[in-house]
């Protein structure tokens, strides 16, 4: 028995060495880098963008070293139950299903849901004016699920692993609409892939608060708040704020 | 173990089976249809006719699936050409693209079949045949293919198996079969364990369904055979 | 000649992981079929049985579900075991992860492709090794084993050109290897099919490398029987 459990402790040397067991001190920050302009990896592998300033900022606030690991979107929350990270800021929104699986520090922002297509097509953000339209939006995010509940029988839903992958096709005629935060639409919209395509009706949602999700009952989601409260407080946050949008997203 | 959850997912799993199996039908047969051609051209002993096959062969076989499937999903719609062009109608549904993909690296591991069953045939089978006076094309026709595809069933059947868990990749370019249906589950219910092992099962199930059907075909093509001989 | 709008180092560093990835799961893989195969064709019927579930139902699942159930499915388990070895935070890195669940898979195949090899080797052999008196791990070691890698090595290979090009669904849960590095790239490029292609290309050079070191190694492994038929 022994023996057999030194044999074991071996092996778990060995995953451990390919498994980058947590380190105590070390805090790591899960995120998708796939979903500009809040988190994206650029050419040299580093994941930047407003998710990660906020979180660096508040790494810094807790005293705390800090790395970032990236994860798929649909998986991030199954990761972040298994210990692959410590907290997530990705820009998640506060639902209830998700309070579920996990805890929610205060909102670092709020998101508005809105639909982007081409400029050229005419559509009626409402029941009748999507009728059989196909609408594409990301997996397992708050916009897949108000269109599930709210327009489930009515558009023909496409959910895609990232939300790039929804632009792509969007450009590509595969679908007439896209669902998405409004920010990331109007990063979208911005950039030249956007050029021929605009907002269509007003937000269908404005009320999706963004929050920093942590495991459940996990002490370092007071830290967080304490540290949250204080970047917005000392002018930190707004800093960051301007760096991506002439409008404040609080 | 939550079984209530993979009880009430169980509906949604079985819609996604209904799509795998399409799947996997489509692309298996017409990737045989494809594969019967380019098999013989592969055998031949001109190497102006072996090459090209041989070309398709060794690319297709070369590279992964899912990079295949990207290429034929997001890559082809980087080009307006094939925006504007004719087949768009079907490349614009993800539906046709994970078909189309796998029915081409399908082709190409089935063609490798056709070759090694062809090329097993007993020469002196191919030499009766022309004794007695048949074509080159009747040979082909009816003596050496029918011959190759008892062969190479075994070999098939294997190759749709690998198909089956292929089709499990069509889930990152939106299609809810099996795998992206049991995906979609667990982003609202965040129990991996449960419906992935649901979704194991399944898969399971259908690869033992297949293999079984095929034994049940290998014995009829033998028994037809076997009458033929006497 | 391709605009890799400085991805270029990154696709690098993807290609060397794919590379660790390939050659760690083979490692296991080997391992894991070796003891398959011992257990499918030992006398004990538990052994027999244990193999033979092993790789029936390894290999009647896709790929890919193995990969999400490694990663995510396996958390319960590390933890227990994690907490009876005194370390509760054991847990799987996605290499980790992508090494297990490609490993198992491989293993399965290998089983069956170690078994015909065993079995290819005259009885004759165990028994003349018997009349020496020696013990069966001796016969094993000095005789059967040497002997079957040689009829193992073809399949073997072809194994492992699955292998690698199945490295590319452990992108799926984040290693940045090949497709997830060029998926990256397709984000800020927005140039899907020059990415796709290059990560094609860069499989179809890893495959060309590995045949080319598949044909020394089975020259190797062969030697003397080549000098023996001539």
């Amino acid at each position: 028995m022994n023996n057999c459990k030194k044999i074991l402790l071996a092996l778990a040397a060995v995953f451990a060495l390919v498994s980058q067991a947590a380190v105590a001190d070390k805090l790591r920050i899960g995120t998708e880098g796939a979903y500009p302009p809040f988190n994206l990896t650029d050419a040299s592998g580093k994941v930047v963008g407003f998710d990660m300033d906020i979180a660096h900022a508040l790494c810094a606030k807790m005293k705390a070293e800090c790395e970032v690991v990236t994860s798929d979107w649909d998986g991030i929350i199954p990761a972040l139950n298994a210990k692959k990270f410590d907290f997530i800021v990705a820009s998640m929104s506060i639902t209830d299903e998700r309070k579920q699986a996990v805890d929610f520090t205060d909102p670092y922002y709020t998101n508005k849901l809105q639909f982007i297509g081409p400029k050229s097509a005419k559509v009626a953000v409402d029941k009748a004016g999507l009728k059989g339209k196909a609408v594409g939006t990301q997996r397992a995010t708050i916009a897949g699920e108000w269109l599930e509940k709210n327009m489930g029988d009515a558009v023909d839903l496409k959910l895609y692993d990232t939300q790039e992958n929804a632009y792509l096709d969007l450009s590509s005629g595969r679908i007439d609409l896209v669902l998405g935060d409004v920010f990331v639409n109007w990063g979208w919209l911005k950039s030249d892939a956007g050029k021929e395509f605009e907002f269509k009706g007003e937000p269908v949602f404005d009320n999706d608060k963004i929050g920093i999700a942590v495991r459940k009952n996990d002490p370092l989601r007071e830290k967080l708040n304490a540290a949250l409260k204080e970047i917005i407080a000392d002018g930190t946050y707004k800093k960051i704020n301007d760096q991506y949008f002439p409008f404040s997203i609080l | 173990m939550q079984w209530d959850v993979i009880l009430q997912a169980l509906p949604k799993l079985l819609q996604g089976v209904v799509l795998t199996l399409e799947l996997v039908a489509l692309s298996c047969i017409a990737g045989l249809i494809f594969a019967i051609p380019m098999g013989i051209a592969r055998a031949s002993t001109r190497w102006y006719v072996r090459s090209l096959p041989y070309g398709y062969i060794f690319l297709f076989r070369g590279t992964p699936l899912l990079v295949q499937l990207f290429l034929v999903y997001y890559g082809l719609a980087q080009f307006e050409a094939v925006r504007q062009g004719p087949l768009w109608p079907y490349l614009r549904d993800p539906f046709w693209c994970a078909v189309i993909t796998m029915t081409m690296h399908t082709t190409a591991y089935i063609a490798e079949i056709v070759r090694g069953a062809l090329q097993a045939v007993p020469a002196g089978e191919i030499e009766a045949a022309r004794a007695l006076g048949m074509s080159k094309t009747q040979t082909l026709l009816f003596i050496t293919l029918p011959r190759a595809i008892r062969i190479g069933l075994p070999a098939y059947s294997n190759e749709v198996i690998l198909m089956l868990k292929g089709s499990a990749l069509a889930s990152t370019v939106t299609l809810l079969e099996l795998t992206g249906m049991a995906r979609t589950i667990i982003a609202r219910t965040y129990l991996p364990v449960e419906i992935f092992f649901a979704a194991g099962v399944l898969y399971l199930l259908i690869a033992y369904v297949l293999v079984l059907g095929f034994k049940l075909l290998e014995k009829v093509l033998r028994v037809d055979t076997g009458q033929l001989g006497r | 000649m391709i605009d890799l709008h400085g991805f270029g180092p990154a696709l690098a560093a993807g290609t060397l992981m794919t590379i660790k990835l390939a050659l760690c799961a083979l490692v296991l893989g080997l391992v894991l079929g070796l003891a398959g195969a011992l257990a499918k064709t030992s006398s004990s019927w538990i052994l027999v049985y244990i193999g033979g579930l092993y790789s029936t139902v390894v290999r009647g699942i896709p790929e890919l579900l193995w990969v999400l159930l490694m990663y995510f499915g396996t958390v319960n388990a590390m933890r227990a075991l994690g907490t009876w070895l005194g370390r509760p935070d054991l847990e799987l890195s996605p290499f980790a992860a992508g090494v297990l669940a490609l490993g198992l898979c491989f293993g399965a195949y290998a089983t069956e492709v170690f078994r015909g090899a065993l079995l290819a080797v005259p009885p004759g052999h165990r028994e003349a090794g018997l009349a020496l008196g020696l013990s069966t791990v001796r016969i094993y070691w000095r005789i059967i084993l040497p002997q079957m890698w040689r009829m193992a090595l073809p399949g073997l290979g072809n194994l492992f050109m699955i292998l690698m090009k199945d490295t590319a669904l452990v992108s799926v849960i984040g290693l940045e290897e090949i497709m997830r590095r060029s998926q990256i790239a397709v984000t800020a490029s927005k140039q899907p099919f020059t990415f796709f292609l290059v990560a094609a290309l860069i499989y179809l050079s890893l495959t060309i490398v590995a045949m080319i070191g598949l044909h020394f190694l089975e020259r190797q492994a062969s030697r003397g029987f080549v000098r023996a038929t001539v």
